[in-house]
């Protein structure tokens, strides 16, 4: 069986006449039918190029130059932009991260959402609009014949969210990509809308990449977790194993650094320093400058390794007990 | 809206109280018409006969609370030169102009609109860098100087089109139109062209800008997630959201056209407002140049009225404020 989703050695660069600068490269994902992974790391880490870069959406001057995005063994960028227009919003969907600013302002919901179906299935109005509908029910939407009508400055910032969400949904994609849609909210709404979204991927079988900043956020919802830093995957596998048991320095950084591992009255753990700038790279492993078992070694670029049933990029992996 | 829209036409009637006296202190200042309007030979008893038939002989408050009175009665007083009533001379002119000055407001909303969607669009392309040099043109040169271009042009050397008067009209309510007739619109084509280069640059400019800055927003990322079409895009996601400040423009834009066919209309001898209130400062007609001017306030606060109104049309976020 081939995976829903595979990227191999996905490169994405700012291209100018001055010499490329890369963003993110050497990217690797697997992802099942109906499973759901986190991809996790600070800003500027590459997580949200790496999701535009699977849509083809990526803004000039920057353009995906390497690798391959296999959908269903289909390579997505070998596709004509007819052709992948035809699989966006219709069989991968992507939610954005501040819902403020993603619906269009002067545009009923009703539009918004009814154009989606249309652009994808010959389908009459009244279908397309009961579609509508029932998507806004779906997220918990009350009254949705009503809010359709309405213009996206009436709803609130969660309920924007959820409509972003039902317009993901419209058209049952086997793909929904999350780029951190509950960073933007309030605590108790980015629980619903997290809830929200676990539930309707669940029943529908639809595989989920939840992109965020926030391990706890996908510690309860993804099986699968990418760790990346400085556009590179540091370590990928079970979330479960990851976290009980981080190998890559930063991913044990990440976690110590929650503040539920620390004991009440003592300092809050920080990983120190900050994220390189992507056109000032450090030499080999980008991470080493912030590295306590940084050596010589690290000087050069680790490679993306299978180790104890994940895939690690580092020398000095950590050993067992060195989170407590 | 009806409160909104009262509140709006009792500004509206403030403006004009205000426009009025600064009209009539500001023509009392220039000179008296007297010295214009009294043939070589007249007498000392004409002329003073003719300054109390005009009412010159009164304090100036005098004059204008009778002038207030005159327009509260719907009279802004005789023409001292036409021996009609200013208005109705106004009035009898003001079609001709109005014509003209939509016409060049249609052609830039036609021409500017689409020609600023293709160059936000694809900004890199020479069409678009064409585009680009060619609307500094059509804001730098003056308006003069280009009419005269196209009559050289299109009139001397090619013969194609009349460079002057309206041509063939058609009575419709009573009111003579050229834009009716093939004769009328072939007349109407080169100083419409001539008041329409500045502003079809500017629409473009405006659309340009809107669109660039639409494109690189969160909505139009997500209307191309959503798998819809470039053309869907910006007919739709971009075009709306781009038409807000255009409207506000070329509202605003409509009564500085009208103000400004005064060159065009002189040039093109075309018979229209801006032609009379020329020789009507020239001889200090008084009553029609007070006239137009209180008729161009009244069309800018209408013409503001209802940009505000598309405004609440196009904009729901407005909308919803007011009420």
């Amino acid at each position: 069986m081939t995976a829903l989703l595979e990227i191999k050695g996905l490169k994405t660069e700012v291209v100018s006449a001055d010499g490329n600068v890369t963003l993110i490269a050497d990217i690797n994902l697997n992802l099942a039918a109906g499973e759901v992974m986190g991809l996790v790391g600070e800003s500027g880490s590459g997580k949200s190029i790496t999701g535009l870069s699977i849509m083809g959406l990526v803004d000039k001057p920057a353009q995906v130059t390497g690798g391959q995005i296999l959908f269903k063994g289909q390579d997505l960028r070998k596709l004509s932009e007819r052709e992948i227009r035809s699989i966006r919003g219709n069989r991968i969907a992507m939610i954005f991260q501040d819902p403020m600013s993603t619906l269009n302002p002067v545009l009923r919901i009703d539009t918004q959402m009814m154009e989606v179906v249309h652009a994808h299935e010959a389908i009459s109005k009244q279908a397309a609009w009961e579609r509508a509908r029932d998507a806004l029910g779906m997220v918990g939407i009350p009254s949705p014949e009503e809010r359709l009508r309405a213009y996206p400055h009436q709803f609130s910032g969660g309920m924007r969210q959820r409509v972003a969400i039902a317009i993901a949904l419209l058209m049952s994609p086997e793909l929904i990509i999350a780029d951190e849609p509950t960073t933007a909210l309030d605590v108790t709404i980015q629980a619903q809308i997290l809830s929200i979204v676990q539930k309707l991927a669940r029943d529908r079988g639809t595989a989920l990449i939840w992109i965020t900043h926030d391990l706890s956020v996908v510690a309860g919802l993804a099986e699968k977790l990418s760790v990346m830093y400085a556009g590179r995957i540091a370590e990928q596998g079970l979330t479960a194993d990851l976290l009980r048991r981080p190998m890559h320095p930063y991913t044990n950084g990440l976690i110590a650094s929650l503040p539920a591992h620390n004991k009440r009255g003592s300092r809050l753990k920080q990983i120190s320093g900050t994220t390189p700038s992507v056109a000032n790279m450090p030499r080999g492993c980008a991470f080493h400058p912030r590295c306590a078992s940084a050596t010589q070694l690290c000087l050069s670029p680790p490679p993306l390794e299978p180790v104890e049933g994940r895939l690690l990029r580092c020398f000095h992996p950590v050993t067992e007990g060195a989170l407590s | 809206m009806t409160l909104w829209i009262t509140q709006r036409l009792l500004q509206a009637m403030l403006v004009a109280l205000a426009m009025a006296v600064i009209v009539f202190i500001g023509l009392h200042l220039i000179g008296s018409p007297i010295e214009t309007l009294l043939p070589p030979e007249a007498t000392h008893e004409d002329r003073l006969r003719l300054i109390s038939d005009l009412g010159l002989d009164r304090p100036l408050y005098e004059q204008f609370f009778l002038f207030l009175k005159g327009v509260l009665q719907g009279n802004l007083g005789i023409s001292y030169v036409y021996k009609e009533p200013a208005v109705a001379l106004i009035l009898s002119r003001l079609p001709a102009t109005l014509e003209l000055a939509f016409a060049a407001v249609l052609l830039s909303l036609v021409f500017g609109v689409p020609l600023g969607l293709a160059v936000g669009w694809k900004p890199e392309s020479s069409f678009s860098r064409m585009v680009m040099i060619g609307s500094i043109f059509g804001f730098s040169l003056p308006v003069f100087w280009i009419a005269i271009l196209l009559i050289m042009i299109f009139s001397v050397q090619l013969g194609w089109l009349p460079s002057s008067g309206r041509g063939a009209t058609e009575t419709i309510f009573g009111i003579p139109w050229s834009f009716v007739t093939l004769d009328g619109l072939r007349h109407m084509f080169l100083p419409a062209i001539s008041l329409s280069l500045f502003n079809i640059s500017m629409v473009t400019r405006l659309t340009e800008a809107g669109v660039r800055e639409a494109m690189s927003s969160e909505y139009v990322r997500f209307a191309k997630a959503k798998g819809l079409s470039p053309r869907r895009i910006l007919s739709v996601h971009v075009l709306k959201n781009v038409m807000i400040p255009v409207v506000t423009v070329v509202g605003l834009d409509i009564g500085q056209t009208i103000a400004f066919s005064v060159v065009t209309e002189t040039i093109f001898a075309w018979p229209g407002v801006g032609k009379i209130i020329i020789d009507s400062i020239a001889a200090l007609d008084r009553p029609v140049i007070v006239a137009y001017l209180m008729l161009v306030v009244i069309m800018f606060v209408v013409i503001n009225l209802i940009v505000d109104v598309t405004y609440r049309l196009l904009d729901p976020r407005i909308r919803l404020q007011g009420e």
